[in-house]
């Protein structure tokens, strides 16, 4: 991997700079390393199987070649069976980063259907909606994931694609649920059902684009907890373990005893690996913040006066028009969720 | 109806959605799960084909809402069925091997890494901008590895290299379980490097969650007020900024709750620790589906207390909420 990173770092920023000049610039620096550091991923996932030098499943019979550490020949060492590292983990990271990006799809498609519903029907639909988001956010979801797919006979990528979407929209829709609704009665969503806009219209044209940046972060998100929670399956076993992802590896070296035998080059790739596209993910996200939160921007703007640091004024609270037209029942029923309590607390602040 | 009430039913409305999930997972699987277990475990007698057919609803016994019913009644009275691997172990017995040692180290760990890192955000978000802050990219980065490949880390510097800490296991082998010194020992002994992996692995989100509040709580109006008075500046920072920052704080707490307990459960199977975690390994491994569904079960039904519990410190450290609790 440390042979490829000098090229790739130079080219992975570039193209976005010569479309749009000035706005990777005024970018957050968090967000531009996030960028670099997914963009090295992303690329090795594309090219990766295709300039592994080895096949990732051959296992060299010469008792020379097992558990070799990192050389001229195997960059990353081989396995106790002398299958080449690197070529395991080129091939990994395309079948990780394919499962979170499928699942960062549908998982935040579902968010956003059942976010946008929810809001814009109100009434009971909305309450229903939101009450099995709550549940399914309160109940743990590694141990479901297990009790699901671990009562699979047969475990493949498709299966745990299916069930990690199944469980990994309830975050998303509540976020979005909050916007729509702060949305919902806006003056522009009024004119657009004052020209006789359908439903459907006003929901995929004027509020769907403006909640674009929510959407992106939730797809972040996503994609964050697809591969924790797909890596941290393989780990286990529960996943089809003759396809090399970075959870594979990991369940490989751990059930052969790596850490006992040494061969720290077996697990530390892989688990690097998983831990930099997470930080990439993270940094990514935390630029995303900041570009719609000025506050949590670098002090720049801060000033010390008599011995404390005072930040610029406040920012608009988006939120505090959340939950105020609720029907009786739907208004009874959502004080069953957390997000009351909050809700009724911005309400008592700024009235 | 007061706040908690209300947070009661849906507590019991999310214990009940689990319990009925669980009662449906081995129903809607395709396959007979009870012949690939008695395929898998040739030493179990008939009459454990019996009773894993009841419990898994293969081969039809009794209408679907009996057999809930009956579900429902074995659980209420902490009858799991038997265990296979461990044939005729009932799976209650397992657990209740088990789960005091999860409690108690991923329940210290847990409050140590969030009061510790509340307590990091808490100088982060007034200090924002200071030496604090020059760390986070490297805190995100500890948040972003997974918690069992910390672990392995962790093992291989501290136990397989430098031999400072035992590798993985609960107490050192050849001590008997039981109130000495010990065995007290050993098991504390053995439990700092997964508290270590822990703590250091949650304790960066706890400060991030934390310092991004307060950086907001720190702008209100209130806060800048109280400096105006000239009040003392610790007073500022935990009587006015911190205490309203503690909220949300403290939802993110009960949230992440499921999530942190996840990964603890993984990372005990990192290091051989005898609590639920490694159960589940040996559930999931040898396909023992009783053992699987019943820790499925404690651990949500574990994590909804704890959220219950916040719920009510939530309560009882805002007024505001108290207040409305009154005039109800």
């Amino acid at each position: 991997m440390t042979a490829i990173l000098p090229e790739v770092l130079a080219a992975a920023p570039l193209p976005t700079e010569d479309v749009q000049p000035g706005r990777w610039r005024r970018m957050p620096p968090k967000a531009k390393v996030g960028a670099v550091l997914l963009g090295v991923f992303v690329l090795a996932g594309i090219i990766g199987p295709m300039v592994a030098p080895y096949d990732p499943s051959y296992q060299n019979p010469s008792p020379a070649l097992s558990l070799q550490a990192p050389s001229g020949a195997y960059l990353l060492g081989t396995t106790q069976s002398g299958q080449d590292v690197l070529s395991q983990l080129l091939v990994g990271i395309r079948l990780t980063l394919e499962l979170a990006l499928i699942v960062g799809v549908v998982a935040t498609a579902l968010s956003v259907i059942v976010g946008v519903t929810s809001a814009f029907l109100g009434g009971v639909w909305d309450e229903v909606l939101s009450l099995v988001s709550n549940v399914f956010l309160v109940i743990p979801a590694l141990p479901l994931l297990i009790v699901l797919l671990g009562s699979l006979q047969t475990k493949g990528q498709t299966a745990t694609i299916i069930v990690l979407s199944g469980l990994g929209w309830p975050w998303g829709a509540r976020v979005i649920r909050a916007q729509t609704l702060a949305i919902r009665n806006r003056d522009f969503i009024a004119a657009a059902r004052e020209t006789g806009e359908k439903t459907w219209r006003v929901i995929s044209f004027e509020i769907v684009p403006n909640e674009v940046s929510l959407i992106a972060a939730s797809f972040v998100n996503t994609v964050l907890y697809a591969i924790g929670a797909s890596v941290a399956l393989a780990f286990i076993g529960v996943a089809n373990l003759n396809a090399w992802s970075l959870g594979t590896m990991l369940y490989w070296a751990q059930s052969q005893q790596a850490l006992e035998l040494g061969a720290w080059w077996w697990f530390v790739p892989p688990g690097l690996a998983v831990a930099l596209i997470g930080t990439g993910l993270v940094l990514l996200n935390t630029g995303i913040d900041e570009l719609g939160n000025p506050r949590l921007r670098d002090a720049t703007s801060a000033s010390r006066i008599a011995g404390y640091w005072l930040p610029p004024a406040d920012p608009t609270p988006v939120l505090a028009e959340v939950s105020q037209h609720r029907g009786t029942l739907a208004g009874f029923l959502h004080s069953f969720s957390r997000s009351s309590l909050l809700d009724e607390t911005e309400r008592g602040w700024h009235r | 109806m007061s706040f908690i009430l209300r947070r009661l039913v849906f507590y019991i409305v999310a214990a009940w959605v689990a319990l009925t999930v669980n009662f449906f997972i081995p129903r809607a699987m395709p396959g007979n799960a009870v012949q690939s277990i008695m395929a898998k475990f040739p030493n179990l007698q008939p009459s454990a084909y019996q009773a894993l057919e009841a419990m898994l609803g293969v081969g039809h016994p009794g209408s679907i809402w009996s057999q809930y019913v009956s579900y429902l009644d074995h659980v209420f009275h902490l009858n799991f069925g038997t265990d296979v691997t461990q044939y005729p172990a009932p799976v209650s017995t397992l657990l209740a091997e088990t789960i005091p040692w999860t409690l108690t180290l991923v329940g210290t760990a847990t409050v140590i890494a969030f009061v510790v890192g509340t307590g990091l955000g808490i100088v982060a978000g007034w200090r924002h901008g200071g030496a604090l802050d020059r760390v986070l990219p490297g805190l995100m980065f500890l948040q972003a590895i997974p918690y069992f490949f910390f672990a392995l880390i962790l093992l291989e510097l501290f136990a397989a290299k430098l031999h400072v800490f035992p590798l993985g296991q609960g107490y050192a082998q050849g001590l008997v379980p039981g109130w000495h010194a010990d065995f007290i020992g050993s098991a504390i002994y053995h439990s700092l490097l997964p508290a270590l992996t822990i703590v250091l692995t949650s304790i960066a989100g706890w400060m991030l969650q934390m310092r991004n509040v307060m950086i907001t709580t720190v702008g209100e109006d209130y806060v800048i007020a109280a400096q105006a008075k000239g009040l003392p500046r610790r007073r500022v920072i935990f009587t006015y900024a911190a205490r309203n920052a503690l909220l949300p704080q403290l939802q993110g707490f009960a949230l992440a709750l499921g999530f942190v307990v996840s990964g603890a459960l993984i990372m005990e199977i990192v290091f051989s620790y005898p609590g639920i975690g490694l159960l589940l390994l040996t559930a999931v491994t040898s396909s023992d589906y009783p053992l699987m569904q019943a820790i499925f079960l404690v651990i949500t039904f574990a994590v909804l207390i704890a959220n219950m519990v916040v719920d009510l410190i939530i309560v009882l450290s805002d007024p505001r909420a108290r207040a409305r609790e009154a005039t109800r």
